[in-house]
């Protein structure tokens, strides 16, 4: 299988107490991965083991072109395609839309693919392009989801990892950045991890869905069949 | 504000304050180069702890870092037979440099620091200053520190102007030169960088900054202004000493920044021209009341520290943002009410087709979304 993402026996966990426990994943490119499990499971660490806040303890993470991340350090992600919208949405609260938006794009050489990328993002999140000088900390919830989303994207990534993106949001905004997501991902190739509570929403959107239990992958799937296997979903999503 | 306009302002200023010279008492005129010798150092606090955040109660060490870099190689150069511009320029390159290797060497140990790890730790440095230089005494000249020869005003100016506006003109030219530097710096790349990592570091090093590079590059941004302060105050009053650089002095720096405006270079104006006038006028209102000797002498020098502390309280509790953001707010209730309409849209998306088009999250205002593909 050429992956987008491969982790083969990933270990990782803060001081001496282990989170992730040999953890095997791979991660198709150009399809959309559902991680779900209950809280606690270590869906959080996994993505900050993948993109370099948590050096694993054991085994190796490689994008799909074999580049080895494992000791990449996370300045260092977004220069190999890997981006992340993390948890409780990372805005700079200081910056305005279009500077947090710029902020994406940083590290790209090219000014003028940057500029067009911004105009893009601009055209797919309407809400931001209304309040382009508006600082980060005057922007709703949902607006702040867009944005964070929307700087991801201005790094052109290969691989996009988000962590809870309905956290906070009305089902209705959930259903709008999931299904771009969806869109991105037939039109550009995206290779998607998905890191969702909302566990219908997640494996409804996704390709593939893994379920993490206590640090360790308890069913690896089509997202399709996960969601219908009522005796997986009793015993580990409650639902 | 664009850059073009920015060094438009800054060189008025400095005609402006350069002409004002020529009008104000020599005193007056020793004042305002001690103004601008604080400010610099006010204004590396502005950049490092209102910009990024880091909490820093060395600023004054800094300055004597400037100040005896200044003395060292002025003394050095006279020794030599040097004279001129040179005696002048290079002794505050030196000032600058000295002051931003110290910095480089703080902000390489303080980078995994913040908040009052780092207070603490840039507090040493000043608390350390008069050991090290008695520890270096034949070099720094102990608790006395050192007289410098300077290079008095240029031949051409004597009998224009005095040694104290030649002076201030240097003062003012050195300050304007770092504020503007500073301002350009504020507002550009670098200070989006910092205000990025002060306000979400994960974030920031998600996006491609490196968060220990940004600070530390601040730590030496920031020393290299206090350098120049340090250089200035040693040229305006021939000396470097440790008594002139202590922790009180430290304090009063950041006490100035908060009061000016913490984060805003006005307010480093405004906060300088505090720490400098406020002792004066105190002590020109003392003077003309009736006071007993004993009342007068124990007044005298603490009476300033403590309205300075009074002034510190009431800023914080009623005007957090400074006397900056006091005259920001005014500035903001005499201008008219902005429009209620909103801007418009510089760009008009075309409308979207779900067979070509990316989908787009309208705004609340706009359509319902296209149904994603999949639900």
């Amino acid at each position: 299988m050429t992956g987008g993402l491969v982790l083969e026996g990933v270990t990782a966990g803060y001081g001496s107490v282990p989170v992730l426990h040999g953890i095997n994943l791979s991660v198709e490119k150009g399809s959309i991965t559902a991680v779900v499990g209950a809280n606690g499971a270590g869906k959080t660490t996994l993505l900050r083991t993948v993109t370099g806040q948590l050096r694993p303890t054991a085994g190796s993470i490689r994008l799909g072109t074999g580049k080895d991340l494992t000791r990449v350090p996370v300045e260092e992600m977004v220069r190999h395609g890997v981006a992340l919208v993390p948890e409780g949405r990372g805005v700079i609260t200081e910056l305005t839309v279009e500077e947090n938006l710029r902020l994406g794009g940083l590290w790209r050489k090219d000014r003028r693919a940057a500029a067009a990328m911004l105009t893009r993002t601009y055209e797919l999140f309407e809400p931001l392009d209304r309040r382009r000088k508006a600082a980060g900390h005057q922007l709703s919830g949902g607006e702040r989801q867009m944005l964070a989303l929307g700087r991801a994207l201005m790094a052109a990534p290969a691989l996009l990892l988000l962590d809870e993106p309905s956290l906070g949001l009305a089902p209705k905004v959930t259903a709008q950045i999931l299904g771009m997501l969806r869109r991105l991902r037939d039109d550009t190739g995206l290779t998607v991890l998905l890191i969702e509570q909302n566990v219908r929403s997640a494996l409804t959107v996704a390709d593939h869905g893994v379920v993490l239990n206590l640090g360790r992958i308890v069913a690896s799937r089509a997202a399709a069949e996960l969601a219908e296997d009522t005796d997986l979903r009793h015993t580990y999503l409650g639902f | 504000m664009s850059v073009t306009k920015r060094y438009l302002l800054a060189a008025a200023a400095a005609v402006l304050l350069i002409g004002l010279t020529f009008i104000i008492p020599s005193f007056t005129s020793y004042q305002l180069a001690i103004v601008c010798a604080y400010l610099c150092g006010i204004a590396g606090l502005t950049l490092l702890t209102g910009a990024g955040g880091q909490l820093s109660l060395g600023q004054a060490a800094l300055m004597a870092a400037g100040a005896y870099s200044y003395a060292l190689s002025a003394n050095a150069m006279a020794d030599a037979g040097a004279e001129g511009p040179l005696l002048l320029l290079v002794p505050l390159a030196a000032a600058v440099f000295g002051a931003a290797v110290l910095g480089l060497a703080v902000g390489l140990a303080a980078g995994r620091l913040h908040g009052p790890y780092l207070a603490g730790f840039t507090m040493a440095l000043v608390v350390a200053l008069p050991a090290v230089t008695s520890t270096f005494s034949s070099v720094l000249g102990g608790d006395q520190g050192l007289w410098i020869t300077v290079e008095k005003r240029p031949t051409a100016l004597r009998g224009i102007v005095s040694t104290e506006a030649w002076q201030a003109w240097l003062a003012v030219i050195c300050s304007v030169l770092v504020l503007t530097l500073l301002a350009n710096l504020l507002h550009g790349r670098f200070g989006r960088h910092l205000r990025a990592v002060r306000d979400n570091p994960v974030a920031a090093a998600l996006a491609g900054i490196n968060p220990a590079r940004t600070k530390i590059t601040a730590f030496v941004i920031s020393s290299a202004a206090a350098g120049m302060g340090g250089g200035l105050l040693a040229y305006t009053t021939q000396s470097a000493g440790p008594g002139a650089y202590s922790l009180v002095f430290s304090l009063f720096l950041l006490m100035a920044a908060v009061v000016g405006g913490i984060g805003s270079l006005t307010g480093a104006v405004w906060g300088a021209l505090l720490l400098v006038a406020l002792p004066h006028l105190i002590s020109t209102a003392t003077s003309r009341l009736e006071l007993s000797a004993d009342l007068s002498q124990r007044l005298d020098g603490n009476l300033a520290v403590a309205v300075f502390g009074a002034v510190l309280i009431l800023v914080v509790l009623l005007a957090p943002q400074g006397i900056q953001g006091l005259l920001v707010r005014a500035g903001g209730r005499l201008r008219p009410p902005p429009s209620a309409s909103l801007p418009p849209r510089s760009t008009e998306p075309a409308p979207p087709s779900p067979a070509t088009a990316p989908s787009r999250i309208p705004a609340p205002s706009g359509q319902l979304p296209a149904t994603p593909k999949g639900q």
